[in-house]
């Protein structure tokens, strides 16, 4: 498996951290009720095709990283940074 | 003020196998320099060179800056001058530096860096992993490599990378 880092380009996954759901970039408001924290911290849809989760580039630029890739195909649609404006 | 004598991380002699050499260089001094939001253009220009795009270096001189992450490039064998719009901090003494050079080195690489350097050219660096090490691999010329890596775990890269030397020196040409 490879993912092509924004900035450094086509890398190996073991040069990768996964993180988990790209549902972790919603944070709810400080004062959301209980059941909207707990969505965001534990529940999750478990899709059979396009998923968005959240990897670092750990032994690479350190960018946190939007991926998009399809469970069913392996295919990697999209690596995007998480921060604006990367460079 | 005591005297403080600077110790090279291994003092290890260089090693041949393969046509291919590993020594352990001498590390001048290194300067991490992470410019403000923006003001890349601006610290390159300070700096007298440009500052560098993802997986490359810049050089003019002896001095080089060299791509070590979003937003963060090395200083190495030049001084960082006071008033950068950068955030600045010494590298020195945490880093070892290797040099790799010979006839198999992209060999002797492949099997611990999970990059394809076969067309590996001058001014490239790449921010990658040794084993599982942190490395900084920079591109002197073709079939020449400095491996930087931090100085805690110098004996380990040293280790690693005799080890493959010798298994590529194992199989046929
Ligand atoms: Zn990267």
């Amino acid at each position: 498996m490879r993912l092509t880092c924004p900035l450094c380009g086509p890398r190996d996954r073991r040069e990768f951290y996964y993180y988990g759901a790209a549902e972790y970039l919603n944070r709810p408001a400080p004062d959301a009720a209980p059941e909207a924290w707990d969505d965001h911290l534990h529940n999750r849809d478990n899709p059979a095709g396009l998923v968005q989760d959240l990897w670092y580039h750990e032994q690479g630029c350190c960018s946190w990283l939007k991926v998009t890739r399809n469970t069913v195909t392996h295919e990697i649609v999209t690596v995007e940074p998480v921060a604006g404006g990367a460079a | 003020m005591p005297e403080l004598i600077a110790k090279p991380a291994l003092g290890a002699a260089p090693v041949t196998h393969a046509g291919t050499t590993l020594a352990e260089a001498d590390l001048p001094q290194m300067t991490a320099i992470a410019p403000w939001p923006g003001q890349a253009e601006a610290v390159g220009r300070a700096l007298g060179l440009q500052f560098p795009l993802p997986n490359a270096v810049t050089e003019a001189g002896g001095t080089r800056l060299v791509w070590a992450g979003r937003d963060l490039a090395f200083l190495i064998g030049g001084v960082a001058p006071e008033g950068l719009a950068a955030a600045v901090t010494d590298q020195s003494d945490g880093w070892v530096a290797l040099t790799l050079s010979g006839a198999r080195a992209v060999e002797v690489l492949a099997r611990l860096v999970p990059l394809d350097l076969r067309a590996a050219q001058r001014g490239q660096t790449f921010r990658t992993a040794l084993n599982h090490l942190p490395l900084i691999l920079i591109v002197e010329g073709e079939g020449d490599f400095t491996l930087l890596t931090f100085r805690s775990m110098a004996r380990t890269a040293w280790h690693e990378v005799e080890e493959a030397m010798v298994k590529v020196a194992a199989r046929a040409l």
